[in-house]
């Protein structure tokens, strides 16, 4: 249990953490291809000009792409975090076992064979896809042991093996769709509207109430399962409220910003690290530094490669796969 | 041949677990090492195994070190069978003694009228013929052990080198394999040296008793000389009194801790 | 029992593993007929025979010698080098979901050759060049990020993993640069065609399966060693280290061949050992049956590939993954169960 001392640090790192998120989400809006001063900046925020196109770069790119990497972020830390603590599994993370694969390929069959292109349409789809795949890797992986973290993720490569294959199948007879996906499936901020994030918002409401209510019922998870059981807590009920958590956060996220890899796996880490091992902390925490991750890679992506662009996504991946890397081999694999 | 470690020191991951040992293994002998948990005796015959390189010291066979004999050389004359051994999805009994055979076999491993000779007598001497044809993974612990030990008389050497072959097994299957081991000592002269945690156990089997505790040896020799209340208490902590077995004569240590029977 | 008992099961295995390969080879030479003779134009049987003995009429000769020969040869050596590379990594990892696909090795492959074709503007066995180097410089790199304290495998297939997650990455991002035309042509190099092989990739890939053989050969007596556990395989005089090297290199080179010369034909790798192992139910590691599955799969599939959706050509890759993704998922399912427990 955390002391009144400890509660204390937390409260002041979890200040600092948004205070830290704040100034990211400030330079998301400040800096990019275009130049635009500080000052103008605010000006654009809070005093518009509709005729200055300085603020219209500013609140018709920037903001969109900054609210987006704000939900999606907080989205994928939390849903990171939550499958960490359900699975035990360090290595757990919605693009690594194949959440966003199984998103990913509902919306590409939507859009060849339904043609849904509208945004309610694809978030549902982005729902059921995430459900399906989550429920397939966890059924396959689970072996002997209950599901080990290595076969859990491998079940989740095959499974995005797999999906992604058919997904090819797909954009490989229709050009169209290819042309539409192969941006959606970098993981990138752009070129979305703020209407799909608003009609996601309700889900995302519910999603963030029931993914940040979890904390106690993931403490007692961490103890495993009999020992949980008898600490009078129902596990079954445990897993299906995270599972539906990570579903709707995942599907959200997924459908607005495409399928984004690592941050799921990252920020848990970084929260852990900070917070020990209490999931009401991680959780607070990995809010924070999930939406902080993904709007700093957005900005990166805008500055080193100008006056191109890298997607966020794509920066994620960078810093994330190193983070992987180091963390197997950091690990004693008794631990894994 | 002998073995021989001399000034052993040995480390895990950076650890150092063993420091400076020196051990003799008598030939045509059953050696048991013994010794509290972390106190290096598999980290020991890991190391007489020469599955792990000595960070300073020698292991020695016939006054040659291990190291620089050629591996299958050297299998045809050291067998190991470690903790916890590893029998692929499927294989039969016959198939798996039948692997133990690789040190004789040549370049391609081509199957000669040797290696079907010596397969069919290491099943008939451990008793697994009649189970050559099962699936290893459906046995019982005991008889596991058992065919694993047959692989390991395929090899066909006069050592072998055993990692706590008991402590999954049941008492039945514990007696089962010592007595084999005891049974291969007495007719073929092999010698055998194994890692037990029973000390009444070793203290029946072996004729020699290695005793450690922190990385180093605390004593050795005969049972009767070694398995004493003072030794057990100052290697592993314990307050007992030794008695002698009714059965068989050798120490039989009875551990005295703080609980008290009614009456 | 009879004594003889060791002689007799031995044999008895000896006897299915043959049967099992000679019908796996029968179904494969029939596989390879039919795709000599089908096609929008059937040669006849008898036509056949005297084209591939030189007598054939010239028509004969282009669609069998031009068309289908060369992709029904580049089949055969594919289907093993991509089947072998699969059970060989299966046996090293001691786990059928350890495969090149997963681990990111021919997904290295892949992004080196779309990098080459989307930015360099390269075209034909240049490309393949690249897709060959970059499968060992990803394997290359995994091993050694992998090997810290003793190259454990869970470590090896978690790191590769990763690669596999960053790679796609990359290539998400290649294919978002080019012109959507070129992105479609580079997306053959995701899935896997024969279609437009030449006689000289053919060569190429041929002599590298070739070489790799014999040392398959050489080093399978050491693997079935290596499968009892390093323990054991060290206590047997296996050198383990450098075997388990040797083994590696040897799989991703087969892996690495076969995806320079027709890209990364999905799931061949990873199903034709689990498919090999059941059919002989011997417990070995059924290298040879699972080339032949390899075979018969690659040339199967194209077949299908070719004449199953009328008349749109599909690349073969895209046929085995709506294969083999549902009987991998079935056989995962399958194989994390029915582990027996001690």
């Amino acid at each position: 249990m955390t002391t009144a001392a400890t509660r204390g640090r937390l409260f002041l790192g979890l200040a600092l953490c948004l205070a830290v998120l704040l100034i990211v989400l400030f330079l998301s809006l400040a800096l990019g291809a275009r130049q635009v001063a500080l000052g103008t900046t605010l000006e654009a925020l809070f005093a518009p000009d509709a005729g200055n196109a300085d603020h219209r770069v500013i609140r018709e790119l920037r903001i969109p792409r900054t609210l987006l990497g704000l939900v999606a972020g907080a989205a994928l830390g939390l849903a990171g975090s939550i499958m960490q603590g359900l699975t035990r599994n360090p290595l757990a993370d919605p693009g690594l076992l194949g959440v966003n694969a199984g998103a990913s390929l509902f919306v590409v069959l939507g859009i060849t064979w339904f043609g849904i292109a509208g945004t309610t349409g694809q978030v549902w789809l982005a729902f059921a896809g995430a459900a399906v795949a989550t429920v397939i890797v966890y059924a396959v992986g689970s072996g002997r042991a209950g599901a080990t973290p290595i076969s859990l993720t491998l079940a989740g490569s095959a499974v995005t093996a797999a999906m992604t294959s058919i997904i090819t199948l797909l954009l490989l007879g229709n050009l169209d769709t290819l042309n539409q996906y192969r941006f959606w499936a970098v993981g990138s901020l752009v070129g979305r509207d703020l209407e799909a994030l608003l009609a996601l918002a309700p889900f995302l409401a519910v999603g963030l109430v029931l993914a940040l209510s979890l904390g106690r019922m993931l403490n007692v998870l961490a103890l495993g399962d009999d020992l949980a059981s008898g600490l009078g807590q129902s596990v079954l009920r445990t897993r299906v409220l995270s599972a539906v958590a990570v579903v709707i956060l995942c599907g959200c996220a997924t459908s607005l910003a495409g399928p984004i890899v690592f941050v799921g796996l990252v920020v848990p880490h970084l929260a852990r690290r900070i917070t020990g091992p209490d999931y009401r902390w991680i959780l607070a925490f990995s809010l924070l530094l999930g939406a902080t991750l993904l709007v700093a890679a957005d900005v990166i992506g805008r500055l080193v490669v100008l006056p191109g662009e890298l997607e966020a996504g794509l920066v994620v991946a960078f810093v994330g796969a190193p983070v992987m890397i180091a963390l197997v081999r950091g690990s004693r694999l008794g631990a894994l | 041949m002998d073995l021989r470690a001399t000034d052993l020191s040995l480390s895990y991951d950076g650890d150092r677990i063993v420091e400076g040992l020196d051990l003799e293994i008598p030939s045509g002998d059953i050696t048991v090492i013994v010794g509290p948990n972390a106190c290096g005796k598999s980290t020991l015959l890991r190391g007489l195994a020469r599955l792990m390189r000595p960070d300073a010291g020698l292991v020695t066979l016939g006054e040659r070190d291990i190291h620089s004999i050629n591996s299958k050389q050297l299998a045809t004359w050291v067998g190991l069978l470690p903790q916890q051994p590893i029998a692929p999805e499927g294989i039969t009994v016959a198939d798996l003694v039948g692997r133990g055979r690789y040190p004789h076999q040549g370049l391609f491993g081509q199957w000669t009228a040797a290696d079907e000779a010596a397969v069919t007598h290491a099943l008939t001497v451990t008793d697994t013929l009649d189970l050559s044809v099962r699936r290893v993974e459906e046995l019982s612990g005991g008889q596991r052990q058992r065919v694993w030990i047959a692989m390991a008389l395929a090899q066909d050497t006069d050592i072998l080198l055993l990692d706590e072959p008991t402590t999954f097994l049941d008492v039945a299957h514990q007696i089962e394999v010592l007595d084999l081991l005891h049974e291969l000592n007495a007719t073929r002269g092999t010698t055998v040296v194994m890692v037990l945690h029973d000390l009444n156990l070793a203290a029946r089997y072996a004729d020699h008793i290695v005793v450690m505790a922190g990385g180093s040896i605390v004593t050795s020799g005969e049972p009767r000389a070694v398995i004493t209340a003072e030794t057990v208490t100052s290697a592993f902590g314990l307050e007992c009194v030794v008695i002698e077995d009714p059965l068989y004569g050798s120490p039989l240590v009875v551990p005295r801790g703080r609980f008290h029977p009614a009456g | 029992m009879s004594a003889s008992i060791v002689r007799d099961t031995r044999l008895a295995k000896r006897r299915r593993e043959l049967m099992v390969c000679a019908v796996l080879a029968a179904i494969a030479l029939a596989l390879a007929l039919l795709g000599l003779v089908v096609g929008a134009y059937t040669v006849a049987l008898p036509d056949l025979l005297a084209t591939l003995v030189g007598q054939g009429s010239a028509k004969d000769n282009f669609i069998v010698l031009q068309l289908r020969l060369p992709r029904v040869t580049i089949a055969i050596v594919v289907g093993i080098a991509f089947a072998l590379s699969g059970a060989l990594f299966q046996a090293l990892f001691s786990n059928p979901l350890a495969s090149p696909d997963i681990i990111g090795i021919t997904t290295g492959a892949s992004s080196a050759a779309v990098a080459a074709i989307l930015i360099l503007g390269l075209s034909g066995l240049t490309v393949s060049l690249f897709a060959f180097v970059g499968a060992l410089a990803v394997a290359t790199a995994i091993y050694l990020l992998s090997s810290s304290g003793g190259a454990s495998s869970y470590r090896f297939v978690l790191v590769g993993i990763a690669f596999a997650f960053l790679l796609h990455g990359v290539l998400g991002y290649l294919l978002t640069r080019a012109d959507v035309r070129d992105a479609q042509g580079a997306l053959v190099w995701l899935v896997g065609s024969l279609s437009g092989t030449r006689w000289v990739d053919i060569a190429v890939a041929g002599a590298g399966v070739a070489v790799l053989l014999p040392v398959v050969a050489l080093l399978a007596p050491r693997l079935r060693v290596l499968q009892l556990g390093d323990s054991s395989a060290s206590g047997l005089g296996v050198r383990v280290a450098p075997v388990r090297l040797g083994l590696l290199t040897v799989a991703v080179a087969l892996a690495a061949v076969g995806t320079a010369a027709v890209g990364p034909i999905a799931f061949v790798a990873f199903v034709c050992g689990p498919i090999a192992r059941r059919l002989l139910r011997t417990g070995g590691t059924g290298l040879v049956a699972s080339a032949l599955v390899g075979v018969v799969l690659v040339l199967g599939s194209d077949f299908a590939a070719q004449h199953l959706l009328g008349d749109t050509q599909v690349p073969v890759g895209i046929i085995t993954g709506a294969v083999g993704a549902p009987y991998l998922l079935w056989l995962l399912a399958r194989a994390n169960r029915t582990r027996g427990d001690s």
